[in-house]
């Protein structure tokens, strides 16, 4: 089953619009590229878009009121909304160490969720 | 009185990396004056990542980013003082800052460096008819509120302002529940990276309206709407085109102003077109000594080039501090056409680094176009860019070479031409 | 039952209870918003007007020389900001100059004292960045500027400190006469009182209709309004008026008491007593009509744009005193300009009535004076010092913009009538009136207010008790 698929390129500010065919998911052709950034962008987006995802979770007794954290590595794009759910009522309690995984394994993708800032005890 | 060689206003991206740069040099009488509780400035609020790809060749969150500084300025174990606001700055560096602890101090400096960051434009500014009611904020103060307070701004969005600040909190507020109506951007093209268009716009199906501004807002004690409308060439609302759009706030991220107050103090001479101060190579202003780095200097697009820029900063002042800052003649930075500014306004061939960095930004979007280069009328640079818009800083790098060969050199001018 | 009921406490109800407040007697004040000085007194040109531009004979030329003639001292002691600039009334044209000299010999009928005509070239040298369409002046010096929420909200704490309650979110809705006096019945309960005050501004003729058959009719004049950064602030030195028309005193120029530059109103008549919207028709006339004053509108310095109502009464003066036929029913209404200027003096009017009628005492020592709260900002450094090491939140900057610290913003939260609301910070302690407009302060604001009135911050209001600023916590609506 043939399929087009039209996006904008992100590698630079040029925006290439690069419209990718598919057959039965997988790629047939890409135009519109200008370079091998955009080439590449392409093949992954289309076949499997994957994004990191940050948040902040409510810390009791630390010096900040909120830590922020990130997926380790990109997740796939279409259990963005699980892993947010998996943060809702969430809180952790001081001490926090930048790095430390919050949540294991989030929304089921393998990849875990991660403090990105340390936070002391008050 | 205090004594201190540089006194750092500000510990945000800019003056951690000038309080680095100026330890590594050799200076140890440093003090930084932050007015947060914590070091790290705006990187604290910037929870999303995208930072530190130059520097550290790694995709980093704000936090991450100012943690790498901040752990240098622990280890190198500079002054710093936390909860401090300087409320005046002489032009002979005196420095005046006050705190609960030590209450008010006033320190002599050898070398002040100016790294104070920016502020929004309010929607006073934009004079947007309407009641005052509350839910308008500015997008950064709704960032502060998600991201360090924990709490939402409101639940049905619209943002007016398609900059990196205005995308990257459509996507926040997404994630954390709010529903997006659109984005509207006054101009015909995104002021934002085009990565966070793709991200933070087509990823949650939020709308970008281009050439759209917000005419009016609705509501006397809350917001209950905005009135959104098409504009044309001019920027001016076409008649007609208006449509309500129900919320119950209103973002705005309509542009960032370097906060200057204390440069202005001080009698330190203002870049009309930036906003900040006028700068040399060397990143000093127009009161030697004074230097100035990071969004207070002129606003950028990228942490890591606010980085970069600071560490000469702190070289400087150190250099400064030591009186081997000797100056000389100076080589002036002519702003050409389709250039709307430089940093710096003027080289002096005799202390520039081995390369000098000038930073612009283009007046429009120019696509296939090419950055010239030209000392004294002699064409030296002449490169092909696909693509050059306002919204992403470019840059230009002057080898010494280029100043020793030519003595007596009057400027250097930047254009943009077509061919 | 009460003495005396003030409907209003805009800077006319405070003006009457602050000088009521003076003698032995149980008075409240009803006020319809959350606050005082809600409406038209905190968007207006904060003028105290020299009275050269009232009919001889009328309400408003005596009360506003009354009021002229007493705002330095009456500031002095109520420490309200007050700066006697002067005001520049500029001709344009050769036919502008007769109405000119009339207005002169109007101005001193009335008793101003000082009028001077000049020309064109001593305008000019006085204020250089004129415009050069001037063909001459008047020069009222007796003119100045006042900040506007000060002088309501000094007179209100005045007031609550010598005993008179206030009442807010409180409505009325209904007023009737009674064998002692009158029965008054609000959103928060009814009252019984021997007088009733009639300080509602827009409203007052709504107020006085429902009692007497002299008939009162307010039309709300829309005027807008633009406010600039400070950095501008010294464009112009005095007031800068132009030739007043039959809707007002036209578009001014002026410094602000607090060192800002403010242009406007507009005037246009609205059909909606709650309209207080700007409008980009409204907001461009004023801009228009202000370069005809000054050289340029420095319009890149814009920080803000307001919009107030004038209860303009239909007759075109003030109706202040007893209804002729309902005994015990004061107004004060129609109080559009010169309304400021009058207020104290409408307030001393009033009181002296009312005390006669009722046979009041003075109290043996009334609280004459109000301390402000401190201006940081403006101590010298010595003084800045030693109030840290005596209070260590005068330590913290909290409103960068005007250097306002967390000391002066509890003391505007805690002093009597203090704030209770953003708004209500930003008009006692400057917060958030800056070029950022709160953008910095606010979040710290939100959490100090807080913190003093022990409420959670998704309580905390911009102004209106419906204006909330946060919905809930992150991820609540997920």
């Amino acid at each position: 089953m043939g399929e087009r698929k039209e996006l904008t390129c992100i590698g630079c500010p040029m925006g290439c619009p690069i419209e990718v065919e598919l057959d039965h998911g997988k790629i047939v052709q890409i135009t519109g590229f200008v370079c091998k950034k955009g080439e590449l962008y392409a093949m992954k987006e289309v076949v499997d878009p994957r994004r990191v995802i940050t948040s902040i979770v409510p810390v009791d007794g630390g010096t900040v009121g909120m830590v922020p954290v990130k997926t380790a590595g990109d997740i796939p794009k279409h259990r963005i909304k699980t892993c947010m759910e998996a943060l809702k009522g969430l809180r952790v309690t001081a001490p926090v160490t930048s790095g430390q995984v919050i949540v294991a394994n989030v929304g089921d993708t393998g990849i875990d969720m991660i403090a990105t800032r340390t936070v002391a005890r008050r | 009185m205090i004594q201190k060689d540089i006194v750092i206003i500000g510990g945000g991206p800019a003056g951690l990396a000038a309080a680095v740069a100026a330890h590594q040099a050799g200076n140890r009488s440093i003090l930084i004056l932050e007015r947060d509780s914590v070091l790290g400035g705006i990187l604290n609020q910037c929870i999303h990542n995208g930072f530190g790809l130059h520097v550290f060749k790694e995709e980093l969150t704000g936090p991450e980013y100012a943690a790498r500084y901040i752990r240098q300025v622990e280890a190198c174990g500079i002054e710093v003082k936390l909860d401090t606001m300087v409320i005046d700055l002489t032009a002979d560096k005196i420095v005046t800052a006050i705190n609960e602890k030590d209450g008010l101090l006033q320190i002599q400096a050898q070398a002040v460096i100016l790294a104070m960051g920016c502020r929004e434009r309010p929607r006073g500014a934009l004079n947007i008819p309407g009641s005052r009611p509350s839910g308008i904020f500015s997008a950064g103060t709704a960032q502060r509120f998600v991201n360090i307070e924990g709490y939402m701004p409101g639940h049905q969005i619209v943002i007016l302002g398609s900059g990196d600040i205005g995308l990257i909190m459509a996507r926040r507020l997404t994630l954390e529940g709010a529903a997006v109506k659109m984005v509207c951007e006054i101009m015909p093209y995104s002021g934002g990276l085009k990565r966070n268009i793709v991200q933070c716009l087509d990823d949650y199906g939020i709308p970008l309206r281009l050439s759209h501004t917000v005419t009016q807002i609705h509501g006397k004690d809350r917001v209950t709407g905005v009135t959104v409308a098409k504009v044309d060439s001019d920027r001016n609302p076409i008649p007609g085109s208006e449509e309500f759009v129900a919320c119950d706030t209103l973002l705005l991220s309509v542009g960032l102003i370097p906060e200057n107050e204390l440069t202005r103090k001080a009698g330190i001479v203002i870049n009309p077109k930036t906003l900040g101060a006028i700068v040399d190579e060397s990143l000093t202003t127009s009161i030697e000594g004074i230097f100035a780095a990071g969004n207070v200097l002129h606003v950028h697009d990228l942490v890591d080039y606010v980085s970069t820029e600071a560490e000469l900063a702190g070289k400087n002042a150190v250099k400064y501090v030591s009186g081997r800052l000797v100056k000389n003649e100076s080589v002036a930075v002519v702003t050409g056409s389709g250039v709307r500014y430089t940093v710096p306004s003027a080289i002096h061939p005799a202390i520039a680094e081995t390369i000098t960095t000038i930073r612009f930004r283009t007046d429009n979007v120019y696509k296939d176009s090419y950055v010239s280069v030209d000392l004294d009328g002699e064409r030296l640079q002449h490169i092909k860019k696909r693509i050059l818009t306002p919204g992403e800083m470019e840059q230009v790098l002057i080898p010494r070479k280029w100043l020793s060969e030519r003595p007596g050199l009057a400027t250097i001018t930047i254009k943009i031409e077509e061919e | 039952m009460v003495d005396v009921l003030i409907i209003g406490a805009g800077v006319v109800g405070a003006s009457v209870a602050r000088a009521l407040s003076q003698y032995e007697l149980n008075a409240v004040v009803i006020e319809k918003n959350h606050d005082v000085c809600e409406e038209t007194s905190k968007a207006n040109s904060g003028i105290v007007h020299a009275g050269y531009d009232a009919l001889p004979g009328t309400m408003k030329a005596k009360f506003n020389l009354l009021g002229s003639r007493m705002m330095a001292s009456f500031c002095r002691d109520l420490d309200v900001p007050y700066r006697n600039n002067g005001s520049l009334i500029l001709a344009f044209c050769d036919n502008d100059l007769p109405r000119l000299a009339a207005l002169k010999e109007q101005g001193e009928l009335n008793g101003v004292e000082g009028l001077r005509l000049l020309t064109a070239a001593e305008a000019k040298r006085l204020e250089p960045n004129l415009n050069a369409g001037v063909v001459g002046a008047m020069l009222a010096p007796s003119g100045a500027v006042v900040d506007p929420f000060e002088l309501t909200i000094a007179q209100a704490e005045l007031a609550a400190v010598n005993g008179i309650d206030f009442v807010f979110d409180a409505e009325v809705r209904a007023i009737r006469k009674t064998t002692s006096g009158f029965l008054v019945t609000t959103d928060r309960g009814d009252y019984e009182t021997k007088v009733v005050v009639n300080c509602a501004g827009v409203r007052a003729d709504e107020l006085n209709n429902l009692v007497s058959t002299r008939k009162l009719s307010i039309i709300p004049r829309k005027g807008e309004y633009c406010l600039f950064d400070k950095q501008v602030g010294t464009l112009v030195e005095h007031t800068i008026f132009q030739m007043p028309t039959e809707l007002g005193k036209g578009v001014l120029v002026t410094p602000t008491a607090e060192g800002n530059l403010l242009i406007g109103p507009s005037a246009v008549d609205v059909a909606d007593k709650d309209d207080v919207s700007t409008t980009a028709e409204g907001l461009a006339e004023v801009v228009r009509k202000a370069r005809q004053s000054i050289v340029s509108v420095p319009t890149g310095f814009v920080i803000t744009a307001f919009a107030g109502l004038r209860a303009t009464e239909r007759d075109g003066d003030f109706v202040i005193g007893e209804a002729p036929d309902v005994p015990g029913f004061y107004n004060a209404a129609g109080i559009e300009s010169p309304g400021l200027t009058s207020a104290p003096a409408i307030g001393d009017h009033l009181a002296a009535s009312i005390a006669i009628a009722l046979g009041l005492e003075l109290k043996k020592n009334p609280i004459r004076k109000r301390p402000g709260t401190i201006r940081f900002e403006t101590l010298d450094t010595d003084r800045k010092a030693a109030m840290i090491r005596d209070n260590p939140d005068y330590g913290k900057i909290v409103c960068r913009c005007e250097l306002v610290t967390a000391a002066e913003i509890r003391d505007a939260i805690r002093r009597p009538l203090g704030a209770t609301t953003i708004d209500g910070v930003k008009r006692r302690a400057r917060a958030g009136s800056g070029r950022c407009q709160g953008g910095f302060c606010s979040p710290k604001v939100i959490r100090i207010l807080a913190e003093e009135l022990g409420i959670d911050p998704l309580e905390i209001v911009k102004s209106d008790q419906h204006s909330i600023i946060l919905v809930g916590f992150d991820k609540d609506d997920m």
